[in-house]
């Protein structure tokens, strides 16, 4: 079942990739949006703010 | 960003606004974390079952039996793996000192696998034929009567413990579920194949032979008068890495 | 309702639901521990009975206590945190880590003096090694883990726990299936999987358990009074969900019977060793790892009083260690005959691991930039920061020995027991360590606790036996797979096996020279936590009961 094995072996290559760095990418977007910078800083202090 | 400026005091925001949807919503982040872990063990594991090269093809594997799958039992209830492995690598000094590299197709119908992570004693995967039974029964019982400087301990007991086989039907059948191809007749028969193969002269012979092909039948820890549990554990022992005939095997055809 | 007021009180939906469940499992239980042949299962049957008898006394037993049910969520304004359920994890990891660390000090002691394991089928090394590792890691190290989430998840979230009766049942199942599972081991019953050794039986309850936790984690979430939800909780709730699904994949057993202990695995041979290591790297990672980190989030910043270095690298961290772990598992079978495709893959992925494990470790260490001073007055933030070390120490160590080159010498030898326990003791066990004695003071309403010095001592005999463990197991692993490729110049093997095991013995010994030392720490660690709860000072008055305020030991003043 060569052929199994090489199609298998081409689309993890081309898909896999793409699959990994928009994971990468949209992870750093995330924690890189400005707009969620005040939100982060702000939970970033939820351990030390306890009633 | 600095954990100085990060100090200065923050207003508090309105409670749901857009771009926290993971750190807000845990059922999102639950689905999230599933999508992430399950891609790598999908592909790792799926494609062992349906990749045919991943098992090679050889002659000569047949299911354990049943006295060997009970010795099984007590190789896996001793912990016996958690010190040897049987899983000779494909490296010089390896095929030197144990022999041919291990199959994947040698342990097709190992539940579990044994392969083990650890040498503090030798492999295994082909220590069957190479000691003798008697070998074998005294080296269990005080190891450090035959291997002075041997750490293992000492199994004394198992010559000592009659085998408990009355469930061995049902632990067969247990196998064929998981897909090991034991037949109905292999069930059937299994608790008579088992005394046949401890007992010397066994009428059952020549039908166990048929059922399971280069089986070795005969008292195997020096007391023919009953079946003990090191009776099973040599019988599994002695037929470790026996089964493919390497002299007809073709490495280059299973190239993977 | 006044505190002299003892009459019964109507019960509530759950608790009936609870007694009526478990007095229906008394028959069957009863019922397996008389039909079947194996005195161990009946033993495990009879145990089963009696926790069902008395949980439904345990439970009954509440409606004539004192008290509202379900308790109030919040008291003055402030949430009414449901902290027993934390203090008896806490006492358990702790019971548990002693008894674990002993057993681990006898099977080093059986290595190098193979006499003690006195030839009984219920002291030998292959019965007690199992035990060993199950109790650091699922009985000392999950304990800490429930302690620390149901604590974490409550003060994080500022509301108290979901549940009335789950959040107990959650800490008395768990530690149910750590006394079934490690008196399995005793008694033979194991189905043979490294770290996955307990029988169907044990693997069903735990399932209904870990279940429950995820829900009441879940649901404590979700009542939260913080918009946020906090980046250890994430941790904890990839461990809990990651857990569930290795479990669940690497346990699918079929029972020979209900009356027989024994299950065949539904995987065979390669498939299985592939699952199995899919399963036991992710134990590390997601238990041994995820999980820690979490503690790390929440108690290092605690102890420092300051936020963690850096909150947006936590959210990288988090996605890029779930999503890099899980691909791991082959590195384990290097060279075995699984495919190489599937060890490349392993492989591949071990060394990217590198990266967001040294980011967390970095993310940790930072969060003390302008607060250094701290860790020469505090030894218990000393412990976490070591602990963090030695995180990046096992987690370079890792993708190096997952380099295949490497592996075929490293692969089983010491060097991976040493490799394991500068991670396990090092990093699982200090991070742990640093997180109890934070905890014990705050449950137990305490000052501080009750010596410092003591910590400090705890801190250099357990270093020390670390260091003394881990390079004689570098030493002993590395001269072994050497010893076993060696070859004379004629070209034959130089060594028989037997001259390489006895080539380890002064090594053994040192091992467990180091494992007694960590064990004194321990003890040392013990004798303070007792004294703590027994004689220090109270800290707040109980109305005001507040465990985050008011600062818990002040080294610096």
């Amino acid at each position: 079942m060569d052929t199994t094995y090489q199609w298998l072996a081409s689309f993890a290559q081309s898909v896999g990739l793409l699959y990994f760095v928009g994971i990468f990418v949209s992870v750093c977007a995330y924690a890189f949006w400005p707009k969620n910078r005040a939100r982060f800083e702000q939970a970033a202090f939820t351990p030390l703010q306890e009633d | 960003m600095s954990s100085i400026d990060a100090r200065a005091p923050l207003p508090r925001q309105s409670r749901w606004s857009k771009h926290k949807i993971f750190e807000t919503n845990s059922i999102i982040l639950i689905i999230g974390v599933l999508l992430v872990i399950s891609i790598g063990g999908l592909v790792e594991i799926a494609p062992l079952f349906y990749l045919k090269n991943t098992i090679e093809k050889v002659e000569g594997m047949r299911p354990y039996t049943p006295l060997e799958l009970a010795g099984r039992g007590i190789y896996v209830r001793e912990g016996c793996y958690l010190c040897h492995s049987q899983m000779i690598r494909p490296l010089r000094d390896e095929i030197e000192r144990y022999g041919h590299y291990s199959l994947a197709a040698e342990s097709m119908y190992d539940k579990p696998f044994q392969w083990g992570s650890k040498r503090t004693g030798p492999d295994l995967a082909r220590v069957g034929g190479k000691y003798s039974d008697e070998w074998h029964s005294g080296h269990l019982a005080d190891p450090r009567s035959l291997v002075p400087q041997s750490i293992m301990p000492g199994y004394p007991f198992l010559a000592r413990t009659e085998l408990a086989y009355d469930d061995i039907a049902a632990e067969l059948r247990a196998n064929r579920v998981g897909g090991v191809p034991y037949t109905d007749e292999m069930i059937a028969q299994a608790m008579t194949d088992l005394k046949a193969q401890a007992t010397p002269d066994h009428p059952g012979q020549s039908a166990l032979e048929a059922r399971y092909p280069k089986v070795q039948a005969r008292d195997f820890d020096g007391n023919p008068g009953r079946i003990s549990e090191a009776d099973a554990l040599i019988a599994y022992l002695q037929v470790l890495g026996t089964l493919v005939d390497f002299k007809l095997y073709n490495d280059k055809a299973n190239i993977r | 309702m006044s505190a002299t007021e003892y009459s019964i009180r109507r019960a509530t939906t759950g608790e009936i639901a609870g007694m009526l469940i478990a007095a229906a499992a008394v028959m069957p239980f009863l019922m397996v521990a008389a039909l079947t042949d194996h005195s161990g299962y009946a033993f495990h049957a009879t145990l089963a009975t009696l926790a069902s008898f008395a949980s439904v006394f345990l439970i009954g037993n509440r409606c004539f206590r004192p008290g509202q049910v379900p308790a109030p969520q919040e008291i003055n304004g402030k949430p009414n945190y449901n902290m027993g359920p934390v203090k008896f994890a806490t006492v358990a990891s702790m019971f548990w880590g002693i008894a674990g660390f002993t057993v681990g000090l006898i099977i080093a002691l059986q290595l190098a003096f193979p006499a003690l394991n006195l030839d009984l089928p219920w002291t030998s090394f292959g019965r007690l090694r199992p035990l060993h590792t199950s109790a650091v890691v699922f009985a000392f190290g999950g304990n800490v883990l429930i302690a620390t989430s149901f604590y974490v998840v409550q003060r994080t979230s500022r509301a108290r726990l979901a549940g009335d009766l789950s959040p107990w049942f959650v800490v008395l199942g768990y530690n149910f299936f750590i006394v079934i599972a490690g008196t399995g081991y005793l008694l033979g019953i194991t189905q043979g999987k490294e770290y996955a050794e307990p029988e169907w039986y044990a693997d069903l309850w735990l399932t209904i358990v870990w279940v429950t936790y995820l829900l009441v984690f879940l649901m404590t979430l979700a009542k939260r009074k913080e918009p946020h939800i906090y980046v250890a909780n994430w941790f904890y709730l990839a461990f809990i969900l990651t857990i569930a699904v290795l479990h669940l994949g690497n346990n699918l057993a079929i029972p020979v019977s209900v009356l027989s202990p024994k299950s065949y695995i539904v995987w065979s041979g390669v498939q299985d060793a592939m699952f199995q290591w899919w399963y036991g790297h992710n134990a590390v990672g997601f238990f041994l790892t995820a999980g820690f980190l979490a503690i790390m989030y929440y108690f290092v910043p605690k102890r420092a009083n300051r936020p963690v270095y850096s909150y947006r690298l936590s959210i990288i961290h988090f996605w890029a260690l779930i999503f890099l772990y899980i691909w791991a598992g082959p590195h384990h079978l290097h060279y075995t005959a699984l495919p190489d495709w599937a060890q490349t893959l392993g492989m591949t992925f071990s060394i990217m691991l590198w990266m967001p494990s040294w980011g967390g470790m970095i993310n940790g260490l930072m969060t003390l930039s302008g607060a250094w001073d701290k860790l020469r007055t505090d030894p218990v933030l000393r412990m976490m920061v070591v602990s963090l070390a030695f995180y990046g120490m096992s987690t370079f160590e890792g993708p190096l020995m997952s380099i295949k080159a490497v592996n075929s010498l490293s692969h089983y030898t010491d060097w991976t027991i040493g490799h394991v326990h500068s991670g396990a003791l090092g990093w699982v066990a200090y991070i742990s360590f640093g997180a109890i004695y934070c905890l014990v003071p705050w449950l137990w309403n305490r000052k501080e606790l009750y010596s410092l010095r003591l910590v400090s001592w705890h801190f250099w005999i357990s270093t020390l036996g670390i260091v003394f463990y881990i390079s004689a197991m570098w030493v002993s692993g590395i001269l072994q797979g050497l010893m076993w490729r060696a070859y004379t110049s004629l070209g034959f093997l130089e060594y028989s096996f037997i001259e390489t095991v006895d080539a380890m013995h002064p090594f053994y010994v040192i091992r467990a020279l180091g494992g007694a030392l960590f064990l004194i720490g321990a003890l040392i660690m013990v004798f303070n936590l007792w004294m703590t709860v027994k004689s220090g000072t109270v800290d707040v008055p109980q109305a005001d009961y507040d465990h985050g305020l008011v600062p818990q030991l002040a080294p610096a003043q």
